[in-house]
């Protein structure tokens, strides 16, 4: 029986779902357990598993991912929340430095299935240092995989599927897209890490996107089916490893792409997109690619930056325009 | 926490220290109480605000924390640099930020200290050595030690108050620091601000060491518990610790114990503290305490205190309509003080 779910609770019945299923996966990290999940994604867990295996932490994002990968590398498979990605850079040596090198640098005799998760991306007026996306930072990081998804399907799908898998694995959600609601079926769900999937069909040009710019991909389709133009959105849902066949698939249909990407455009996964697009679709293209970003710059506290900073409806519109010479 | 006050002197067993018995002149009463009454007037107004969503995204407000910024105008000096986390407020208005532009700056508005950039989080201000709030917990601590580090390079005799939550005493940046501070003899005053929790999580449930000022014994650092509810203990400790530290001696460590009246932010509604327990702090409350004791002990009268409350309850409207009636920065400035180069060519 399918039901509606928020982000939030399929992200919650994911993790459930999986402690109950291996007793050596647990979930640490700050105000998990008892306070229910700084965003309630947690909720209830504490009850369902005790403190053994829902556990608090103190203010220590590197102490506590280090011990994380410390219990991966011996037998566990830990769920590492941050409260958001934002305080993960403090644990950024333990990620990059350690979970993803550990079977290239032991030559697989260890290795290290942790996921690690949390909020990232602008949300609202929290200013420059609470304001940031991680996944192009993390995804250049070979032996880590990357998902970044809302879509609250997908989102349990794939991380009970990152629960399960060998390899050190970083998810990106969304703090204002946590009520966000979908249909998740009942029963086991899970979805292949490393695909991309069609959110919407169309003809005359293909949006790629992730995370909660997807929603605002539809927004701008909407507006773009009044004035009668059909535009295909891909929601990329793992950047690391990209699915570029999904993406060349579509571009050799529609012959025009647009990026739309909510983090900053210099070395980000728009930059890997397009170079991708070009490499494997050039002959197809009718346009140049373009893509929307945040812009190229910190993001400030007023309402005023807020609107400048972010991809809008109204910008994709613009480009979209742009590449169909409209 | 009790009210006992204990006094870590390195090696020595922490003893108890009796709540301060020196006597103060009438002007250094009145500071202290119109300070902490301007937090608690500036605080409410902001809470109203934020009801309002005029003040919008993540807001904390130092209520019940007000004694420290009293003792930050009396116990150091003007020279010597501030820099904290987040709950920063009522440390910016100690700093002698402006209401007004305190108030613009919550509304995100152009005549904010940091013209709309900063919001609650991020008050900045260099003609006061504020060296800011900060989003990221624990990442001022080593920022305050090099600000310190810069001041004994420089060879002058400020030093730096460098702020912390409990929480944020469980960061592994405030090791690193206190023995580089230590080793190196840096001129930096480390106030743990102890008000019980750090957001859910009480100070029990983060660590075998409950009492913080013992953190400072691993590294020899002479390290004290305060009673943050009284702004002349709090005071005495600046003055102690500043001595001590002027003396090129090296840090000193400040647990004050304090509490937070409201949530954590506004978002939270504090369900893991009981009332109880709040009701205990707020018997003991720095605003009325030390408007009591002026009364009681006459050093100023009933008319001199009012007109104080009204000139701040005025100050703080006048706050809240400059702030209303300013305008919001421009989307454009966006691109402005990314960088100190002016052309900078960002990616479009
Ligand atoms: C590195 C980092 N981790 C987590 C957070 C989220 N967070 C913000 S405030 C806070 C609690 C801090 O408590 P404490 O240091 O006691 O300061 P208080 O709020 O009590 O003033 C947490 C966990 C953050 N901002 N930065
Ligand atoms: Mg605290």
């Amino acid at each position: 029986m399918s039901r509606i779910l928020t982000l939030r609770d399929a992200l919650n019945e994911a993790m459930i779902e999986e402690m109950r299923r291996d007793e050596n996966v647990f979930l640490m990290g700050e105000e998990v357990a008892e306070y229910n999940g700084a965003y309630k994604v947690s909720k209830g867990m504490l009850d369902a598993f005790g403190p053994k295996r829902v556990v608090d932490t103190p203010i220590a994002e590197l102490g506590f991912a280090g011990i994380g990968v410390g219990a991966a590398m011996n037998g566990l498979r830990p769920i590492v929340e941050f409260m958001t990605w934002n305080f993960a850079v403090l644990a950024f040596d333990q990620i990059v430095n350690n979970a993803a090198k550990t079977v290239s640098q032991s030559a697989g005799e260890f290795h290290c299935p942790i996921v690690f998760r949390g909020p990232s991306g602008a949300a609202g007026q929290l200013a420059q240092q609470h304001s940031q996306t991680f996944e192009a930072w993390l995804a250049n990081t070979p032996g880590i995989k990357v998902i970044s998804c809302i879509d609250p399907h997908d989102s349990k799908g794939l991380l009970k599927a990152a629960i399960r898998d060998e390899d050190p694995i970083c998810i990106m959600e969304s703090e204002i897209m946590y009520g966000h609601k979908g249909e998740v079926p009942e029963g086991e769900i899970l979805v292949e890490i490393g695909k991309a999937a069609v959110r919407r069909e169309g003809t005359d040009v293909t949006l790629v996107s992730f995370n909660k710019m997807v929603e605002v991909c539809k927004s701008a389709a909407d507006e773009l089916a009044k004035d009668g133009i059909s535009a295909e959105i891909i929601d990329l849902r793992t950047i690391r490893p990209l699915d570029i066949d999904t993406i060349i698939n579509s571009v050799k249909k529609t012959n025009r792409i647009v990026v739309v990407d909510e983090s900053w455009p210099f070395a980000g996964v728009s930059s890997e997109v397009t170079y991708n697009v070009q490499k494997f679709a050039f002959d197809y293209l009718d346009a140049p690619v373009i893509r929307v970003n945040s812009a190229d710059t910190s993001l400030p506290y007023a309402p005023t930056f807020v609107e400048e900073f972010l991809p809008s409806p109204a910008k994709i519109i613009t480009a979209v325009k742009q590449v169909m010479y409209r | 926490m009790a009210e006992v006050v204990a006094k870590a002197k390195t090696g020595k067993k922490p003893t108890s220290r009796k709540k301060s018995v020196k006597k103060y002149n009438k002007k250094t009463w009145l500071t202290w109480f119109e300070t902490m009454y301007r937090i608690r007037k500036f605080e409410e107004k902001t809470l109203l605000a934020y009801s309002q969503q005029k003040i919008r995204g993540f807001c904390h407000v130092y209520i019940g924390q007000e004694a420290i910024g009293a003792a930050l105008v009396t116990g150091i000096r003007k020279e010597d640099a501030v820099v904290t986390a987040y709950r920063q407020h009522g440390v910016g208005l100690s700093r002698g930020l402006s209401s007004d532009s305190c108030m613009a700056e919550l509304f995100g508005k152009k005549t904010g200290c940091v013209k709309g950039k900063g919001g609650s989080m991020h008050f900045f201000s260099k003609k006061h050595n504020y060296f800011g709030g900060n989003g990221i917990v624990g990442a001022q601590i080593p920022i305050g030690t090099g600000i310190a580090f810069a001041e004994q390079y420089k060879g002058t005799d400020n030093l730096c108050v460098t702020m912390f939550g409990d929480g944020a005493a469980r960061q592994g940046a405030l090791y690193e620091s206190f023995n580089m501070a230590m080793t190196w003899k840096l001129p930096v005053l480390y106030i743990c601000e102890n008000n019980g929790y750090a957001m859910g999580t009480s100070v029990e449930r983060t660590s075998n060491v409950q009492d913080l000022y013992k953190i400072g014994s691993a590294f020899d650092m002479p390290s004290e518990a305060v009673d943050g509810m009284d702004p002349a203990s709090v005071h005495e400790a600046f003055q102690r610790a500043s001595e001590h530290i002027r003396s090129g001696q090296g840090p000193y460590y400040l647990e004050i114990k304090t509490y937070r009246y409201k949530g954590h932010s506004v978002s939270d509604p504090a369900k893991y503290r009981t009332k109880d327990e709040l009701n205990s702090y707020k018997e003991k409350d720095p605003v009325i305490v030390v408007e009591q004791k002026i009364l009681k002990d006459k050093i100023a009268s009933q008319k001199e205190v009012d007109e104080i409350k009204k000139s701040i309850v005025d100050e703080i409207n006048t706050a809240y309509k400059f702030a209303d009636e300013s305008d919001y920065p421009d989307g454009s400035e966006l691109y402005s003080e990314n960088y100190v180069q002016e052309d900078y060519p960002f990616l479009t």
